[in-house]
């Protein structure tokens, strides 16, 4: 049914947090090129996956990552900026700029040394950046500050991007930009999407995962989820017309 | 009029010594979230090292470069045992920040056992150069010249950590790392290269405020180092934990305050005054005077 080679798989992930089993026992595959919508209820675990992958929250089991030559790159047990460097940005939620450094310097921050920089990219998308480059981040607004955290991961040469909630807390038009940006971005590189509006879901998503008390118990095509009202119901306990926030 | 001359320049020279010693404590605490009691050690390390270098190194004395090459020594010291302190016991206990803290009080009581051990309790003389111990006339007061090499060296250590803060990767990375650690790392940045770093310049600083508090007591005693740690401490809160400028700032007011208080009201007073401008600044500025890091 889906032929694109695989680019991430996690096999049995566990996190364990201060007492609580967050994730017990995720199973999921991330296959190169679209983009795969991460979905849930709030508190399912999605942000945990995420950071899992990046070595951000200690986790049992397995994460591996397959690069453009098809070389297997074990990413569990690795340090955070080890599995970065492998190519993997992380825009995560609640954007997390710098507020005390400006735009430039934040910029500059996440130039990676192992890869080449396209600043011409990010300024071409985000020319209000250009403009703010000596304004401190702390001083910008949530979309503002949502367009460092995606240019930061825009600045490098990535094989993929955690993209964890973007649009959270935007007013609507801000949620449309974000997407078409992400749209953009999702042409060139790969994409898993953790969203609860389901409307940027439909729009942009080809794969979808849904994760539930800790586990993956749903993975196929997002199109098919999406047109799907009694699973998404089922699944993600929302209905799925209009851009509803679960 | 030269009372109070004497007694701010003196006050200002003590500032010079817990903001050198401060400068590196905040920088610690506001990257790695550690609180290095350690530190005052490091202070003793370059006191001794100082001395050591006068006494039995080639070229290093008392006077003239031979001053500077021994204070040199003293502060490579002070910077390599900082270093390996944290690549060996603060790196292991890494966000286990009740354990670090352990390892550095348990440190704090070992090194200067260890130098008690090696060279006596007694104090012991400090090999200042001869022009420091003169004087110079201020607006009528003899000020000895030593207060001038304090507060230059400390001014000097400000703009350059501030320089460095600012116009350096590494600085950025710093800077970056006191609001955000895990965000650092989450842009590809190996941040304990920067822990690394941040201990050895701090404990450069405190190696180098040892020697010039030895030059400004004229002796040196292992227990020198622990002492000054505490307003150093008192210094990084009220300067708000992890500001520069806010611990230069911090440094003068503690200074001056002490200084004045000990000569005006009784001796001992200054301290007291030090503590009760700790609350002051607690109640009123919770956190304290700035919250950046430069």
């Amino acid at each position: 049914m889906n032929d694109r080679p695989v680019l991430l798989r996690l096999s049995d992930v566990h996190v364990r947090l201060s007492g609580s089993h967050i994730l017990q026992g995720v199973d999921l595959t991330v296959r190169r090129g679209g983009v795969t919508a991460l979905l849930g209820r709030n508190g399912a675990g999605k942000t945990t996956t995420v950071k899992s992958v990046l070595g951000l929250v200690p986790s049992t089991g397995t994460i591996e990552l397959t690069d453009a030559g098809g070389r297997v790159h074990r990413l569990s047990g690795r340090r955070t900026h080890e599995v970065v460097r492998l190519g993997v940005g992380y825009a995560p939620e609640d954007r997390e700029v710098f507020g005390g450094l400006t735009v430039a310097e934040n910029l500059t921050l996440a130039e990676r040394r192992d890869s080449a920089h396209h600043p011409d990219r990010v300024y071409e998308l985000f020319p209000e950046l250009a403009q703010r480059s000596r304004q401190l981040a702390g001083t910008l607004s949530g979309g503002q500050q949502q367009m460092v955290a995606i240019a930061r991961l825009l600045l490098n040469d990535n094989q993929l991007l955690l993209v964890d909630e973007p649009t959270k807390g935007l007013a609507p038009l801000l949620v449309a930009e974000v997407a078409d940006v992400l749209a953009r971005v999702a042409e060139e590189v790969t994409v898993l999407l953790v969203e609860q509006n389901l409307s940027v879901v439909r729009r942009m998503a080809t794969d979808a995962v849904v994760v539930d008390q800790g586990r993956a118990v749903w993975s196929g095509s997002a199109p098919e989820l999406m047109a799907d009202a009694d699973r998404t119901r089922e699944l993600l306990g929302v209905a799925t017309s209009g851009g509803t926030h679960a | 009029m030269s009372t109070v001359v004497l007694l701010t320049v003196t006050g200002l020279g003590l500032a010079a010594l817990y903001f050198l010693v401060a400068s590196g404590l905040s920088l610690i605490f506001g990257l790695m979230g550690v609180l290095n009691f350690a530190h005052g050690a490091f202070l003793t390390i370059g006191a001794y090292g100082t001395w050591w270098a006068a006494e039995n190194l080639p070229g290093a004395g008392s006077g003239g470069w031979g001053f500077v090459l021994g204070v040199a020594f003293g502060v490579a010291v002070g910077t390599v045992v900082a270093a390996l302190v944290e690549l060996l016991l603060i790196r292991p206990l890494y966000e286990r920040h009740i354990e670090q803290v352990l390892v550095t009080v348990g440190l704090s009581l070992a090194l200067v056992a260890l130098v008690r051990a090696i060279w006596g309790a007694d104090p012991r003389p400090f090999p200042a150069p001869a022009w420091a111990e003169e004087t110079t006339s201020v607006l009528g007061a003899s000020v000895p010249n030593d207060r001038f090499l304090l507060i230059g060296s400390a001014v000097v250590v400000l703009l350059a950590v501030l320089a460095f803060l600012r116009y350096t990767r590494f600085g950025l990375v710093i800077r970056a790392g006191v609001e955000n650690r895990s965000m650092v790392t989450a842009l590809g940045i190996d941040v304990r290269r920067a822990f690394t770093l941040v201990f050895a310049l701090g404990g450069a600083f405190a190696a180098l405020a040892g020697a010039l508090g030895g030059v400004y007591l004229g002796s040196i005693s292992p227990g020198q180092g622990t002492s000054l740690l505490i307003f150093a401490f008192i210094v990084v809160v009220i300067g708000g934990m992890s500001s520069i400028t806010g611990a230069a700032v911090a440094a003068v007011l503690v200074g001056l305050v002490q200084q004045f208080a000990n000569y005006y009201a009784a001796s001992g007073v200054g301290d007291l005054s030090v503590v009760l401008l700790l609350a002051l600044v607690l109640l009123t500025r919770p956190g304290g005077l700035t919250a950046r890091v430069a």
